[in-house]
């Protein structure tokens, strides 16, 4: 049992193992300062909400009080670790500050009320707007961090209840082009590989993906397989230096928006230039190879290496190494996801492993990540607008199937058009259509693009914005409702995280004050609106989570998310476990794909498909001819030039992003001492020749404009590629004098980032606007609140290593065995 | 023979697409989807103004390669009075009509594209008939996307 600062030390000790050797375990302990864990009254299960790794991992509980965390060895995901935001952000549940009433908005103030005036506002004006205009009227902004059960009541009563096309979850600015590419390339959301991909893979690819800081224990895998023998090589797309990127065998640094262009460049290599092609695999299991071959055929890696400005030799390279492993394993986050061209770039990801016949073996497989814990869910329960189940909205028979299962009349749901996504409901609202708008536990008035525009759409008066929380968050001060949530650690459910594995996350502690489960604010909203089936029961039929996973298991039976097989029992004790989960395969399904078996088919698919430049959707029919039998499709995208480029004004690319510590808009991380200490404020990253240039050194205070606005931020000298400047999103104004809005100087990225989205998943732009900085004051000699142990590490010397000293200690337990060992 | 006039009349209508596209973004600077996409799917129909224009060489036509330029001026006006008046119910409804308008304009061209091809085929000159599968390729997904926006959008602009 050793002791480590695990704010200097974000990955741990390392446990170095060789490929296809078990992974060790390592057990993470962190408890209150002074207690050890005999004191520990009780110990509860659950697994970790601050990304989306899903690391299983025990509460602590004393005296009733949440009072630390450990990792849970037996848990196929982490084996016993924990990362920074887990070992320390538990704390948050404490704060002071949390919401412990509801809050109605009287005479312009928010002020204390009943839940029962509360969700009679709610009610009474969702009502009014049902009768005057109908469900256009009303919008449901939903999150990436509630539970399944909560989702899935959300959408029955949304879609089914309320009849609305307008349901969207935050999930739209952190995952939804992992969705898209899933439904492009294999007609069905649903991630093909497995977490257990990095034990058996030798080269392993990351696309526009900083895994070290958005899952840092999935990346504590990564390092213990290069410090083992027989090491994977690493190829990393991103314009930062990143932990990754200092990790690879080949760093490729595009100018942003250019990912298309790159990666028709590597397929060029691949397909035109070595014909490094599993023809077998294609011949068999695709559809789209000819048009494929004979459209890369113009774009020769030359090419790729001036549009992106990425040396020829490191794309050939890259490319290599990609094209003659037999094990390959890429994932693939916000670098694609968030820039120009999402979809189509993230697409050409999935083209690789089709092409190369790899997926559906160890070592073999795509993760298409998400940022938030319960993103996955968001998506299979229909929260994020598609029809629960991973149901298609284009085709009759799933929405009757649908229907049936709700005992519902068909028309009842909503299926007329693609459901509304977040950017297209601030639209609405914007042109006055959308009149009612309940979010959820997310925090647009940070989080969106062009934060400006975004205030002024949430703070009309003919909106009326219900605000369903855990904090006051800068969203919920311009609401007119708002709702005290609790949250993880205070109620029971379940979750599903990048691989598949689905969690129980058990009630350990009563949330504060008067605080509900969203689940039971959910059902009690549908109760006082009366929703009923067409037989004039309750739509709404569970009246607690173990009945609401029940029901969903129902929703899922016999599509791809299949939960039948998983009961709450099953998920207690034990390791998280993988869906699809049913009778036939009880312990679930590591791979999807094996074989080079789909959910393609025309009459099992999730979606038809969209025009990868326009986004318009594919007809039933046009899918029916091009994919009769349910292939994987090969889809070629043209490189399109961003819409916002440098100018003489803003001669910069401006791109956002997350840091290591903190979680969204900092809502829970920011009150953790631990981790608001390790990145205490806004900076801007820029790189050493544009520092330079601008005449600016390490900590100098600048100013960061776009077309849209200007903020304020010191400076690190870092890694970035020349021409590129960085700004972490996290900070906004709910710990400053401005509460909701900037006083004076602005610190939100959002302010300068561009209202623009990919046409085909609805993912708003952060990755490509022009930008310009200029010098404000300087530094004197005081550094930038930048960690350094992360991509934004400092090129200066001199500037002191982020450390978290003795409150940041946490126990290592390095002598327990391997999951795969026990039993 | 006519191809040379189908040439003619294909390179006065792409470019009046083009401009449409673009004068329909201009209107929508607001709705971001309709601004971004309808700016990417102008430049297609301008692509196709210059490959009409180097083939119609062949077949006597003297086309002008350039595609015809957006007003800068116009465009900041109208940019700046769609922001404006993009928050009224009526600028939605605008919207409808213009997608309408889009539809109708690359549904013509789709047409005059299959005449194209099929005289191709007649003249047995591939070149011409590749240019016109390809060309037309383009354009159907034009059409397609004016469609799908309609679809999209037409629910919440009429019932509310």
């Amino acid at each position: 049992m050793g002791r480590i600062d695990r704010i200097a030390e974000p990955w741990g000790t390392r446990t170095p193992y060789g490929r296809g050797e078990p992974w060790p375990a390592r057990v993470d302990t962190m408890l209150d300062d002074g207690l050890v864990p005999d004191d520990v009254d009780r110990w509860v299960q659950s697994a970790t909400i601050l990304h989306s790794n899903g690391d299983g991992l025990d509460i602590a509980v004393k005296d009733d009080r949440i009072v630390g965390v450990r990792g849970r060895v037996q848990d196929r995901v982490n084996h016993g670790r924990l990362g920074p935001k887990d070992l320390y952000g538990w704390q948050a549940n404490h704060s002071p500050d949390r919401l412990t009433r509801p809050l109605v908005r009287k005479d312009g103030e928010l002020v204390e009320a009943s839940w029962d005036e509360a969700m009679g506002r709610v009610v009474g004006r969702a009502q009014e707007l049902l009768a005057e205009q109908g469900p256009s009227a009303l919008g449901f902004y939903t999150s990436g961090q509630l539970f399944l059960e909560e989702y899935y009541t959300l959408g029955v009563v949304a879609h089914g209840g309320i009849g609305t096309n307008h349901v969207d979850g935050n999930t739209r600015l952190c995952t939804a082009t992992a969705a898209a590419a899933l439904k492009e390339s294999f007609g069905c959301d649903g991630q093909p590989g497995s977490y257990t991909d990095v034990d058996h893979a030798e080269v392993i690819a990351l696309f526009g993906h900083n895994m070290a800081e958005t899952q840092s224990v999935l990346w504590a895998r990564i390092l213990d397989r290069l410090a083992g023998p027989n090491p994977p090589a690493v190829v990393c797309v991103d314009p930062r230096e990143t932990p990754v990127a200092r990790a690879a065998t080949v760093h490729l640094a595009p100018r942003p928006g250019t990912n298309v262009a790159l990666m028709n460049g590597l397929l060029h290599e691949i397909v035109v230039a070595h014909d490094w092609v599993d023809h077998d695999y294609v011949g068999r299991h695709t559809v789209g190879y000819e048009e494929l071959a004979e459209r890369l055929k113009d774009f020769p890696v030359e090419r790729a290496a001036e549009i992106c400005d990425v040396p020829a030799d490191d794309l050939r390279e890259a490319a290599r190494l990609i094209g003659t492993t037999d094990h390959l394993l890429s994932t693939v986050l916000q670098g694609f996801y968030q820039s120009h061209q999402a979809t189509a770039a993230a697409v050409q990801v999935n083209n690789v492993h089709l092409l190369r016949g790899m997926l559906g073996r160890p070592g073999c497989g795509v993760l298409q990540m998400n940022g938030q814990p319960t993103a996955e869910n968001t998506r299979e329960c229909g929260a994020d607008g598609d029809l629960a189940g991973f149901r298609n909205w284009s085709n009759d028979a799933h929405v009757a199937d649908l229907a049936r299962v709700w005992n519902l009349d068909p028309m009842q749901i909503p299926h007329y058009s693609p459901p509304t996504h977040a950017m297209q409901m601030f639209r609405y609202a914007e042109d006055g259509s959308l009149r009612l708008l309940w979010v959820q536990a997310t925090n647009p008035a940070v989080s969106l693009p062009e934060l400006g525009r975004i205030r002024s759409i949430l703070a009309q008066e003919r909106l009326f914005l219900v605000v369903q929380d855990v904090f006051l968050t800068e969203t919920a001060q311009l609401a007119d409702v708002v709702l005290p949530a609790a949250t993880w650690g205070e109620k029971t459910g379940t979750f599903t995280n990048v691989d598949r594995t689905v969690h129980l996350s058990e009630k350990a502690v009563d949330p504060p004050g008067e605080a509900r489960a969203d689940l039971d604010i959910f059902v009690d909203f549908a109760h006082r609106m009366g929703l009923q089936d067409k037989d004039g029961a309750p739509l709404v039929r569970w009246h607690d989570p173990e009945s609401a996973f029940e029901a969903w298991k129902e929703c899922s039976r016999g599509r791809p998310c299949d939960y039948t097989g998983l009961t709450y029992d099953r998920l207690r004790g034990g390791s998280g476990i993988q869906w699809p989960c049913t009778e036939e395969h009880p312990d679930g399904t590591e791979r999807l794909y094996a074989d080079g078996k789909f959910f393609a088919a025309p009459d099992y698919c999730e979606s038809y498909g969209r025009d990868l430049v326009t986004g318009a959707p594919l007809e039933p029919t046009e899918y029916a001819a091009m994919n009769p039998e349910g292939r994987g499709v090969l889809k070629f995208a043209e490189y399109l030039v961003p819409h916002e480029t440098p100018s003489e004004e803003f001669p910069l690319q401006l791109v956002t992003g997350r840091t290591l510590y903190h979680f969204h808009t900092r809502t829970k991380t920011g009150r953790v001492p631990q981790l608001q200490a390790a990145a205490p404020d806004v900076w801007v990253e820029v790189s050493a020749h544009d520092a330079a240039a601008l005449g600016l050194e390490e900590g100098d205070l600048t100013e960061v404009s776009t077309p849209r606005g200007a903020v304020r931020a010191k400076v690190r000298v870092g890694g970035i590629r020349p021409g590129v400047v960085f700004l972490p999103f996290h900070y906004g104004y709910w710990d400053t004098d401005g509460g909701h809005a900037p006083d004076g100087t602005a610190r939100a990225a959002n302010e300068l980032t561009l209202t623009d989205w990919d046409p085909c998943s609805k993912q708003p732009i952060f990755k490509t606007a022009a930008a310009a900085v200029r010098k404000v004051a300087p530094g004197g000699g005081v550094p930038a609140p930048a960690p350094t142990t992360t991509g934004s590490a400092p090129v200066t010397a001199g500037v002191p290593a982020t450390v978290g000293g003795r409150a940041a200690e946490v126990d290592e337990d390095l002598t327990t065995e391997p999951p795969g060992r026990r039993r | 023979m006519r191809i040379g006039l189908a040439l003619a009349e294909l390179h006065r209508a792409e470019n009046d697409l083009a401009q449409e596209l673009l004068r329909v973004s201009e209107r929508h600077r607001v709705d971001h989807e309709t601004y971004h996409v309808a700016r990417d799917v102008a430049a297609w129909s301008q692509r196709h103004v210059r490959e009409v224009a180097e083939i119609g060489r062949r077949y006597g036509q003297d086309l002008d390669p350039e595609p015809e330029h957006e007003s800068s001026l116009g465009r900041g006006l109208r940019d700046r009075a769609s922001t404006l008046l993009g928050r009224e119910g009526p600028a939605e409804l605008l919207m409808l009509r213009d997608l309408r308008g889009v539809f109708t304009r690359a549904s013509g061209v789709s047409v005059d594209w299959e005449m194209l091809a099929q005289a191709a085929q007649g003249v047995k000159h591939a070149e011409l008939l590749a240019l016109a599968s390809r060309c037309h390729a383009d354009t159907l997904r034009q059409v397609r996307w004016a469609n799908a926006r309609i679809k999209e959008s037409s629910t919440q602009i009429l019932v509310s």
